[in-house]
């Protein structure tokens, strides 16, 4: 496989605490790549490391054949062009409408004007089904709908590589499950890198190409999505099994 | 015990020393990036309007009571010395040198200051200035350069606006209620006040609408992850500016002299 991210022996310490320690991946160009490990195992932090939010405290992030590690200013920039990165929260900006969020990256950065940018912003916005809310702001939307602006922007600039970080905590399961489809769609129409955090388990393993998982600040394993549910280490297979198939004592589902 | 004492003693004169120079590197940095393009216009317009224009109202209405205070006890004081007259001086002269330079600038702290850490604090925490960052968008130059930019020329708008007030409420309580002669004010003002004193309060303005904006924005901009984190940061903004502004106005006040 052709890799668009790899990342090379990447240690990271936060805070004093050790949280990366040595993580070895590899990103496959043109598919979506799931990152899944427990809470606080330092998935949001291995994303923003390939974007160089956050810079490694030793190892190699590589964006096709540059190294962005010791990168700042315009050259980081540079590289960041080719990205989009959809945040937990969304990120919009609050001070301005759905439209305008969209519209932000062509006018901030292409410095594009006029009728296109109003009929880039609109295509986006009818892709992710919330054709005719332009005019709302962010406090007015639902979680969901958030989720969907935020995509909005993130597809706007039509980037090569695509992060997702957790884009469906804190939605019902039926939004959830919209956001995954609407990810999975947009992924397959345009052939974008995609690379997401997530702890949607099991309904990764049917949307995701790769699995990757990180445990104790490494990669523990990474494999297609269907091979990766057949991994005997007793570790992973607690880890999967647990999402979807727990019963409830006196519970009837089944 | 003793040498625990030293050794965080020595702990924090090392945090406090790697903070100053993490905020001088913050200022240098924003003003660096004010030197290339694109060039935003319309968002330093918009700050400008924000710290400026929002903050007319509360400076008018501070300037105006200062004014008026300034006169009524001026008043007593002189009229023991027989030196009514001299209101007009007294009044101008310390609106121009001290008060309005001091009080604009605190009120500005107060009222715009703690809003700009506030807002940016916010967008730290909800993520949005790594949003800026991953779309090639330099934050520092998208959102904190227009803010610096702004209070270098609102706060000595304010301060102007605030001097000229000030020397009306001084007018008002002085010659209206108090019996003070006009001519004489407006001639001991006159006679009084210097190019000196004048170009002295610009340049205290400038350099308080500067610690206003820097030590806002940065408070905001590094905001830890929390709600609590947001209030912190909002109150330690305020409290540093306003100490900052007062300590500065002494060593600036002593040089200028």
């Amino acid at each position: 496989m052709t890799s668009m991210i790899k990342l090379i022996g990447i240690e990271k310490k936060l805070g004093g605490q050790p949280v990366l320690q040595g993580v070895d991946l590899s990103i496959p160009v043109g598919k979506l790549t799931t990152i899944i490990g427990g809470s606080g195992s330092g998935k949001s932090v291995l994303l923003k490391h390939m974007i160089g939010l956050l810079q490694p405290d030793r190892g190699e992030v590589w964006i096709g054949d540059v190294e962005i590690s010791r990168l700042s200013g315009t050259k980081l920039n540079d590289v960041r062009k080719r990205f989009a990165m959809l945040f937990q929260g969304a990120a919009l900006f609050d001070s301005l409408s759905v439209f305008e969020n969209v519209a932000f990256p062509l006018r901030e950065k292409l410095r594009m004007k006029g009728p296109e940018v109003a009929r880039r912003v609109e295509e986006k916005l009818a892709q992710v089904g919330l054709t005719g809310m332009g005019h709302k702001f962010p406090a007015e939307l639902s979680g969901g709908m958030r989720k969907r602006a935020g995509l909005a922007r993130a597809l706007v600039m039509e980037p090569e590589i695509i992060l997702f970080d957790e884009p469906t905590t804190g939605l019902d399961p039926l939004m959830a499950k919209s956001i995954h489809d609407l990810i999975v769609a947009t992924q397959r129409r345009f052939g974008f890198t995609a690379v997401m955090v997530s702890h949607e388990i099991p309904e990764i393993f049917a949307i995701s190409d790769w699995v990757a998982m990180l445990r104790n600040g490494k990669i523990a394993a990474m494999a297609p999505a269907a091979e990766f549910q057949q991994i005997a280490d007793p570790d992973i297979q607690e880890f999967i099994s647990v999402g979807g198939t727990v019963v409830l004592p006196g519970s009837h589902v089944g | 015990m003793v040498l625990n004492m030293v050794e965080r003693l020595g702990a924090s004169v090392v945090t406090r020393v790697q903070e100053m120079g993490r905020m001088l590197l913050f200022v240098l940095s924003a003003f660096a990036w004010l030197t290339r393009p694109p060039f935003r216009f319309s968002h330093m317009l918009k700050q400008l309007h924000f710290i400026g224009y929002k903050s007319t109202f509360v400076v008018v209405l501070t300037a105006g009571f200062t004014g008026m205070v300034l006169a009524l006890q001026g008043y007593y004081s002189l009229r023991k010395f027989g030196s009514e007259g001299l209101l007009g001086s007294a009044v101008a002269l310390s609106m121009i040198r001290e008060l309005g330079p001091v009080l604009a600038a605190l009120m500005v702290t107060a009222r715009a200051g703690s809003a700009m850490t506030a807002e940016v604090g916010i967008m730290r925490i909800t993520e949005q200035i790594d949003a800026l960052d991953t779309m090639a968008i330099n934050p520092m130059q998208y959102l904190i350069a227009p803010k610096l930019v702004a209070g270098l020329i609102g706060v000595p708008l304010l301060v102007a606006i605030f001097d000229v007030v000030g020397i009306y409420g001084g007018y008002v309580v002085g010659v209206d209620l108090l019996g003070v002669n006009a001519g004489s004010y407006w001639n001991s003002i006159e006679s009084a006040v210097e190019w000196k004193d004048i170009y002295g309060g610009i340049l205290k303005s400038i350099s308080f609408g500067l610690i206003i904006t820097w030590i806002c924005s940065y408070k905001g901009y590094h905001t830890r992850q929390s709600a609590e984190g947001l209030g912190t940061a909002t109150t330690e903004a305020v409290v540093l500016s306003s100490v900052v502004i007062l300590v500065w106005d002494y060593f600036l006040t002593s040089v200028l002299l």
